[in-house]
């Protein structure tokens, strides 16, 4: 039993024991804390783009029923049945969002609101009367369990040790994500930015809202048991904030998601070594003070660049009322 | 969990001898309606206040669009609740209740900060500290669940919830905010509802649209914080908005609005905590929520003016009138083209007036007939061989609405042409449709301006009242008397 909130602080166990005496499973944890973090930041760009934050995140709260009934029915993980179950209870979501603010009053805010928690109740009821203590508990549901994807069995193709198959799975997620976005770029990107135009262009505007929805539901699937469905929205939204203080054009900020998802996932893992605390909430409590660090001193917009500028802006008028003087 | 089981030694009996699932639901059922435990008690004071504050604030969130907004705050108090832990070592209320209040705070500032310092888009920004703020809880959580007296603490509970673990200090709180949020309803009803709606027009009134807007703010985090342990960090944001936007279906009236969306969320919180009690204590927040959505889903459906059923048959109703009424229009302008020398007219030139089939005109007819407005005199049989010499004759409500329609359709082309300037061939069509809606005042109104006219533009009469009059001589119908009369 711990006593203190806070461990003191032992350089030499929070960073190199881990990787001295327990490589195997430290490399494992980080590996799919980088996956997660590369694969929702890909993503995440252009869900922060069109402004879908909040409808991310009531999708990654209302796949949970489609989970949830995906393992009642397979009575096992597997991800092909989760993937199903999820698509089918997203696809529900968007369409009932539509059909509430569509043929009543309520406003598309409030439509939101009502779909993902009457489906996230939904899949609460479900899991803690027919699954709880069995395969899946309703608070790893809320924020994962990245620590345990090492003891996970192996996924084994042609005799090649892939690794635990949550982190094969995850790195396929993220291959994909990333290999959709180099060749849907130009689509993407037009249809992110300025709707009017992709229509003139000739670009199907529904078609990649969708495609990106199923991607985005994916992706949260494969995410979900490794940081549970609300802190993938934090994954979604981060590395594109943050790195929109360093770079304004898209390229960049995509780019920016690798070096911010190495950032997260070994800062992540070594802050809940320290403080032996979830790894997935260490893992986005790193990026919130990389965000934190990135507002304060950012060359784009940070509050110190801010401060600077109308500083020496005053400076200037100051030197000019001088000079005229 | 743990008090449950102190309050009911019962179930504990009832959980070795056979399992849980063993419970007999009428027996929970006169459990939890006969109000003798305590636990019970305290689940159903709870339930009720909160279903007050988060219903009255819940008006609020759905009026000033803040449902996601409300979804951030009560996932930004969460480190508040496991620092207010921490600090008191045990579930003291009053230190959770600081704690909570001051994240949920908190988090309202850096929102508004991040809006106002960067470019990040509004629901980023929200979405950031959603995020960010729950998973310094969950880090904070995690850890005092290793910790010695986190074992006990029933700290998790604080995630979906759980009614039946709620104090009598929780109760206390609860219903001091929910008193509190009456009292401030009352108070500020003018100010919080001029600023809901109109910002500006608020402003240039003087009423203190920053001042308020702090009020709501602070109000509802209190709402959120004291309903956390009965609904859950995850939805409570459901309890703000489900009952209000209901409420929304079912008045246009804020006052209204607000007593009701009280209602539903008092009775969501009370069904959900029974459902969570018949099924032995399984969280209460999702079963609140499930009960919330089901009264929205009847309301979306059923509201007697925005529901969905009332709207499909208030539009069917229409369409229906819409028939009849260009039914009897073609009726009255094949007596007409008779010079009224007759007092029926046949199916078959009916269905020439209007260039339909027999069959369709026939159906028509006898919708018509159905409705009271016409009498129908044929034979028995039906088909279009038969139909063609029916003979439809006017009721004397037939004939008043005939002429009515008529004489719109004629009023409205004659002030087209007369006031509008139209051309004369341009009318016809804006006439079609507007005769179905134009009311008494209107026709009043349109007579007063084209001084009482007999003629419109194309030569027609327009029916004046005494035609209309002259239809009850229509009734005294030779035919209803033979056996040849259809019945309605």
């Amino acid at each position: 039993m711990r006593e203190e909130f806070f461990p003191t602080f032992d350089y030499g166990s929070v960073f190199v024991d881990p990787w001295l005496s327990d490589i195997e499973s430290t490399f494992q944890v980080v590996l799919m804390g980088f996956f997660v973090c590369l694969a929702c930041g890909v993503i995440g760009n252009f869900v922060v783009a069109r402004r879908l934050a909040l409808v991310g995140d009531a999708i990654s709260h209302s796949l949970l029923p489609g989970i949830a009934i995906a393992f009642v029915f397979t009575s096992s993980r597997s991800l092909p049945a989760m993937l199903i179950g999820a698509t089918v209870a997203g696809v529900l979501t968007t369409v009932l969002i539509e059909l509430i603010h569509r043929k009543s009053r309520v406003k598309p805010d409030a439509a939101i609101g009502i779909v993902f928690t009457t489906l996230f109740a939904v899949g609460v009821v479900i899991i803690s009367i027919w699954l709880d203590n069995v395969h899946l508990d309703a608070d790893c549901v809320l924020y994962g369990e990245i620590g345990l994807v090492p003891l996970r069995e192996s996924f084994i193709l042609g005799g090649t040790n892939f690794g635990p198959l949550p982190i094969a799975t995850m790195g396929t997620v993220a291959l994909l994500d990333i290999v959709l976005v180099v060749v849907f770029y130009r689509v993407l990107l037009v249809t992110s930015f300025d709707v009017g135009l992709a229509r003139s262009l000739g670009m199907h505007v529904n078609a990649a809202h969708y495609g990106l929805m199923i991607a985005l539901a994916l992706t949260i699937v494969a995410a979900f048991e490794a940081v549970g469905v609300v802190l993938v929205v934090a994954m979604l939204i981060f590395p594109a904030v943050t790195a929109s203080f360093f770079y304004e054009r898209l390229p960049a900020l995509l780019l920016g998601v690798a070096p911010l998802s190495l950032a997260y996932a070994l800062g992540g893992f070594h802050l809940a070594k320290w403080l032996d605390c979830s790894i997935a909430g260490a893992i986005v409590v790193t990026a919130g003070i990389l965000f934190v660090l990135a507002w304060v001193f950012g060359p784009k917009g940070g509050l110190f660049w801010q401060w600077s500028l109308s500083f020496s802006c005053q400076g200037g008028a100051k030197s000019i009322a001088k000079a005229g003087s | 969990m743990l008090l449950v089981f102190f309050a009911f030694p019962a179930l504990v009996h009832a959980t070795r001898i056979g399992g849980v699932t063993d419970l007999d639901w009428s027996e929970q059922t006169f459990r939890f309606l006969s109000l003798r435990d305590a636990a019970v008690r305290n689940a159903v004071l709870g339930s009720v206040f909160m279903g007050v504050s988060c219903g009255l604030f819940g008006g609020y969130v759905v009026a000033r669009r803040l449902a996601l907004f409300g979804d951030t705050l009560s996932h930004a108090v969460l480190p508040g609740v496991a620092l207010g832990f921490l600090w008191s070592r045990t579930k003291d209320p009053l230190a959770i209740f600081v704690g909570a209040t001051v994240a949920g705070l908190l988090g309202t500032v850096v929102v508004a900060w991040i809006r106002k310092t960067t470019r990040v888009k509004e629901d980023s920004a929200l979405g950031l500290v959603l995020s960010g703020f729950y998973a310094v809880g969950i880090c904070i959580l995690t850890v005092i669940q290793e910790m010695e007296f986190g074992n006990q603490s029933g700290i998790d509970k604080f995630l979906f919830g759980q009614a039946a673990a709620l104090s009598s200090e929780d109760v206390g709180l609860m219903g001091l905010v929910a008193i509190g949020a009456l009292l401030m309803v009352t108070l500020f009803n003018k100010e919080l509802l001029v600023t809901s709606f109109d910002e500006g027009f608020a402003r240039s009134v003087g009423v203190p649209v920053e001042f308020m807007r702090y009020v709501l703010l602070v109000g509802l985090t209190f709402a959120v914080v004291t309903s956390l342990q009965a609904v859950g960090v995850v939805l409570v944001s459901a309890l703000l908005i489900t009952p209000a936007a209901t409420a929304y279906l079912l008045t246009d009236r804020m006052g209204t609005l607000l007593l009701l969306s009280t209602l539903f969320g008092v009775a969501g919180g009370l069904f959900g905590s029974y459902g969570s009690f018949l099924g032995n204590n399984l969280p209460t927040g999702p079963f609140m929520v499930l009960a919330c959505t089901s009264f929205f889903v009847v309301a979306f459906f059923c509201g007697p003016k925005h529901g969905l059923i009332s709207k499909w048959l208030r539009r069917r109703n229409r369409v229906r009138q819409v028939s009849f009424e260009n039914t009897m229009k073609a009726a009255y302008q094949v007596l007409e083209a008779g010079d009224f020398s007759k007092e029926s007219v046949t199916v078959g030139a009916l269905a020439a007036r209007r260039r339909q089939s027999v069959a369709e005109a026939r159906r028509e007819a006898d919708d018509l007939v159905k409705a009271g407005f016409a009498s129908l005199l044929c034979s028995d049989h039906t088909g279009p061989r038969y139909s063609q010499d029916a003979r439809l004759s006017l009721t004397p409500a037939g004939w008043e609405r005939a002429c009515q329609i008529v004489r719109n359709h004629r009023l409205w082309e004659l002030y087209l042409t007369n006031e509008a300037r139209y051309a004369a061939d341009h009318v016809h069509e804006d006439a079609e449709k507007i005769e179905h809606v134009l009311g008494e005042k209107v026709v009043r109104h349109l007579e007063r301006i084209l001084k009482d006219p007999r003629r419109d533009p194309h030569g027609s009469a327009i029916p004046s009242l005494e035609d209309i009059e002259r239809g009850a001589g229509l009734s005294t119908n030779p035919a209803s008397a033979t056996g040849y009369f259809r019945q309605n």
